[in-house]
């Protein structure tokens, strides 16, 4: 126990003195989160609209006018022809053209029944179908009786209109506020990372410069130089969260709906996962620039399949079963779970679980796969 | 001088692949001795050394060190020895206080047994102005000479020196052999590679390695007298040229 502490105190020594550290462990992660949050939205604004306007009546400057006074629609241009409006949108200037059909208010009040055509660029097919989503909305709410032809500009996806007059509510989040969704799994992301290659990089670094050598020759136990190494990264992760977590509740105003001791208790064991794994890619690179590449390999595969940008549920059932193996998939679970849901310990505990399984099984690994002896 | 067993050697080898480092080395070292293990570089030196300080397994033979089997009892065989390597190995980061604090420290060593080691180090070696410097702002000599002091803070049986003057001058040099000599006169065991065969002369015996297995053993007196040569590198030229 006393070996420990002084491995611990010699690493914490070693982490304050190094002046160009400390601003990139405490600082640059919070520039990270308030940047990120605003930044990383899937909400679609600005959507630049243009129409063709073929009936120049009432009712088809009614409509437009509709989309004008939307905040997700910024209305670019008006084209006298599709031609000169197909060619807008080929370069990009334009992303929906909305078509009104000559004669569109005469056959709405003399036929009940008009229709309109709408072209949506569907490169980025999951903002096609939002946009459409928004435009269905729009004219609905003009008049139900307008039927409209969906025409998503690279397929002919023809979309029938559903009449049926939605009122959705939204639960836990019932602003559709973004920042509320990402600045928890934000906060992850960071301590994460921060952690993960703090500790990759932290013994590789003694053994590039001989110490570790020197430390070979002691008595030192295994276990206990693990330890006294991956104490204070575990505290500093623990500080990243605290830090994000106010953050996150003072600028952000993210509600705290569960327990903060049990995002501190699951966290605490999370970071043991990050830590092992940090010490296992440390064990098994000669250099730091190799324990950095690894580093960063697992870091964006973790990242990328966690669901923190994209939900787990619409990935292919073989990515699906990916994702059990990664720790970062259950943070972000847990995270959001108990801070937009309030979730209680028993809400979570089939993740909280898997979590504790793979703290112990990497770092049995760790400590076995670091060798005082060749 | 008591002719004690320190370390006893037999038929030690190590193979990395098909190269084989070091070759059924038998040898022994006495108790109190300042003992030469001398070779031209890649003869095995380091990596023989490495297997007694218990951080390299022998592929077979076995080894002794201070009674302890390097191959079963490695952590006794670590807290009866001090090690101080060719590449300069505390930490440039840490304060020389803080330095002798960590290394006392996982030697076991209590913090008020650390106080006093400090204390009487630094005067001995002079260092009192500068013990709250960084270890990486001083001079190569003094940071050889400190790291010598931090592998004997624990006050092991045996201490190895990999190369410990390379690079240094020769005033710091002598100085440095003051040092080990002053501490072998208190009965610690020296064991010590160098390329240097003036420093050869000072050891009490010496072993010169070719390519893995130990051409000779003995004093430096009686290795001149056998070869029939003046000095100690004219021994080392003789042996390594038979070689080739």
């Amino acid at each position: 126990m006393k070996t420990i502490l002084f491995i611990i105190q010699k690493e914490f020594r070693q982490i304050f003195r190094n002046k160009g550290m400390l601003p990139i462990i405490f600082v640059l992660p919070l520039v990270q989160l308030l940047i990120l949050s605003n930044a990383a939205s899937f909400e679609i604004k600005n959507i630049k609209f243009s129409y063709i306007d073929n009936d120049h009546s009432v009712a088809s400057r009614e409509l437009i006018s509709k989309f004008q006074a939307s905040s997700y629609f910024k209305i670019i241009d008006s084209y006298s022809s599709k031609k000169e409006a197909d060619f807008q949108m080929e370069t990009g200037k334009v992303n929906v053209i909305l078509e009104i059909p000559n004669h569109f208010e005469r056959d709405l009040i003399k036929e009940n029944d008009a229709n309109l055509s709408v072209s949506i660029n569907a490169i980025d097919g999951a903002a096609a179908g939002v946009e459409n989503v928004y435009i269905s909305q729009i004219i609905t709410g003009f008049n139900q009786k307008v039927q409209t032809q969906l025409y998503q500009y690279n397929k002919d996806n023809y979309v029938q209109p559903i009449n049926i007059v939605m009122i959705p509510s939204f639960w836990y989040n019932n602003t559709l506020n973004y920042k509320t969704f990402m600045v928890p799994g934000i906060l992850v992301l960071l301590v994460t990372m921060l952690t993960l290659f703090l500790s990759s990089m932290n013994i590789v670094r003694e053994k590039e410069m001989g110490t570790l050598e020197q430390i070979n020759v002691t008595p030192i136990r295994k276990y206990q130089f693990v330890i006294g190494k991956l104490f204070p990264f575990w505290v500093l992760g623990l500080v990243i969260l605290t830090v994000g977590l106010t953050i996150a509740r003072v600028v952000f105003s993210v509600p705290i709906l569960g327990s903060v001791a049990l995002i501190y208790f699951f966290t605490s064991i999370y970071l043991l996962v990050i830590l092992g794994i940090g010490l296992i890619i440390s064990n098994n690179s000669d250099t730091q620039q190799q324990a950095m590449f690894i580093s960063w390999f697992f870091a964006v595969l973790f990242i990328l399949m966690s669901g923190l940008f994209t939900p787990i549920e619409s990935m292919p059932i073989w990515a699906q079963n990916i994702t059990l193996l990664n720790p970062i998939r259950y943070f972000v679970e847990i995270i959001r779970m108990v801070m937009l849901k309030g979730a209680t310990f028993s809400d979570i505990s089939e993740p909280f679980f898997m979590i504790v399984f793979y703290a112990i099984a990497l770092n049995g690994i760790a400590v076995w796969t670091y060798k005082k002896v060749n | 001088m008591t002719k004690e067993k320190i370390i006893e050697v037999h038929n030690l080898t190590k193979r990395f692949g098909g190269f084989t480092a070091v070759n059924n080395i038998s040898f022994d070292v006495f108790e109190g001795e300042i003992f030469g293990f001398l070779g031209a570089n890649g003869a095995g030196k380091t990596t023989a050394m490495k297997m007694l300080i218990g951080i390299s397994n022998p592929t077979s033979g076995e080894a002794l060190v201070a009674g302890f089997d390097v191959k079963t009892k490695t952590e006794m065989v670590k807290r009866s020895i001090g090690y101080m390597s060719q590449k300069f190995s505390m930490y440039d980061d840490l304060t020389i206080k803080e330095n002798i604090t960590f290394f006392g420290g996982i030697y076991g060593l209590s913090r008020i047994q650390i106080k006093e080691k400090t204390k009487k180090l630094v005067i001995e070696l002079g260092l009192e102005d500068v013990i709250d410097k960084l270890v990486g702002s001083l001079p190569l000599g003094w940071k050889q000479k400190l790291s010598f002091s931090v592998a004997l803070l624990h006050e092991p049986k045996i201490v190895f020196l990999d190369e410990p003057t390379g690079g240094v001058d020769p005033i710091t040099r002598r100085q440095f052999w003051e040092m080990i000599y002053a501490e072998a006169n208190k009965g610690t065991t020296i064991f010590v590679t160098t390329h240097y065969m003036d420093e050869a002369e000072y050891c009490d015996r010496v072993s010169i390695m070719v390519e893995g297995v130990i051409e000779a053993l003995d004093t430096p007196n009686n290795l001149k007298t056998k070869y029939n040569v003046a000095s100690m590198n004219d021994v080392f030229l003789k042996l390594a040229r038979n070689v080739e």
